[in-house]
């Protein structure tokens, strides 16, 4: 018998394309944010009033990943954004092979702001880095205060934490501090907006960390160009 | 499923630098903050061997615990119950040093008896 030492990532081929991506985002001053969820917390809500809010000459663009439909693609594309649905056809996460495919035929020169919305899943997503410069993570009031404690993994790895469908704490038994402050025990110092897409909470603060966002990028792809 | 199709990907290729050999044992080393559950990692695992060359292939695996590194007094720590303050002065500036590992360690291979061959060919 004999003991051959790999020392190498298991998803080391993922995580070459998405590098390749990242510097690709890099060199065009792309900013890209992977949103991820559980389904159906509000991940293609918020990218919709997010879309609703953003002047119309912003340059952004969505890349919408789900198993079957083409639902959210079309739900986003009333904004006149480009947008592209990618079907995964049963995979649970996007990768990053997925991601340079579907970008494939739009300029990254046209572009200053990317938004993936991830296939609804708190597990696999977590794993496939896409070339992003940050995962945002989603949770709903109706999903219950412990979800940090359960999938720590994309707490730990996400800037921010978007606490959603607020409109709703009154009906449900959900103590958005014990959320929050599960959501720090994972990821100390975590940023965290709380927000209604419905009734419109919060957005101001997710706009604002959005925008922060778009300026520090835009400093840091300037400061390495020159 | 996507994480078990890829350590068997890194199997058959690594297998190609070592003719007449086969895998009897994968490691794979995965850190708690990895988001792997290890039950669905083996099933899958399990379930893609099955009736194939690598029927045999046994997967080992390792959980590495999440690691801090105090800001302050440099002290490495491993965090239990998510108390990552520094177990030597207390402080609250630590930084994760590892803990989301998804990574192959090594591969154990057994060189074919003659007979062995024989039955492969068969
Ligand atoms: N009450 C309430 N419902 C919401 C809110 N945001 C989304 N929803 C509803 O939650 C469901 C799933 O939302 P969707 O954005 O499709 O979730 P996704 O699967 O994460 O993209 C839809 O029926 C939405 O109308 C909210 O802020 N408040
Ligand atoms: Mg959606
Ligand atoms: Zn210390």
């Amino acid at each position: 018998m004999n003991r051959v030492p790999l020392e190498k990532k298991v998803l080391s081929e993922n995580d070459r394309l998405a590098a390749e991506l990242r510097a690709r985002f890099q060199e065009h001053g792309v900013l890209c944010l992977n949103l991820i969820s559980s389904p159906g917390s509000g991940k293609t809500s918020l990218l919709e009033r997010t879309l609703e809010l953003l002047p119309r000459r912003d340059r952004v663009a969505v890349l919408t990943g789900d198993i079957q439909t083409e639902n959210d693609a079309n739900r986003l594309k009333r904004f006149h954004f480009p947008v592209k649905q990618i079907t995964t056809g049963g995979t649970c996460h996007l990768d990053a092979r997925m991601i340079e495919r579907h970008l494939a035929d739009w300029r990254l020169e046209d572009l200053d702001l990317l938004f993936i919305e991830n296939v609804g899943n708190l597990v696999c997503p977590s794993s496939y880095d896409l070339g992003e410069a940050a995962k945002v993570v989603v949770l709903s009031v109706t999903e219950g205060e412990d979800k940090p404690l359960k999938y720590p993994s994309i707490f730990f790895k996400s800037d921010l934490l978007v606490l959603s469908k607020i409109d709703l704490l009154p009906y449900v038994p959900f103590d958005i501090e014990v959320a929050a402050e599960n959501a720090r025990k994972v990821h100390p110092g975590m940023e965290i907006v709380k927000v209604s897409c419905l009734m419109g909470n919060g957005l101001h603060e997710w706009m604002m960390w959005l925008g922060e966002r778009r300026r520090a990028h835009k400093s840091l792809v300037q400061q390495t160009a020159s | 499923m996507g994480i078990a199709n890829s350590v068997l990907d890194a199997v058959r290729t690594e297998m190609g630098r070592h003719p007449g050999t086969y895998p009897c044992k994968i490691g794979v080393r995965i850190g708690e903050m990895a988001a792997i559950d290890q039950d669905a990692l083996r099933f899958c695992f399990e379930a893609m061997i099955l009736e194939t060359d690598l029927s045999s292939l046994e997967l080992a695996i390792e959980v590495c615990p999440r690691r801090h590194r105090c800001q302050a007094c440099a002290r490495e720590f491993v965090v239990r119950d998510y108390d990552s303050r520094c177990p030597q002065c207390a402080s609250l500036e630590t930084v994760c040093i590892s803990g989301d590992e998804l990574e192959l360690a090594y591969l154990e291979v057994e060189e074919y008896e003659p007979s062995a061959v024989g039955e492969k060919s068969s």
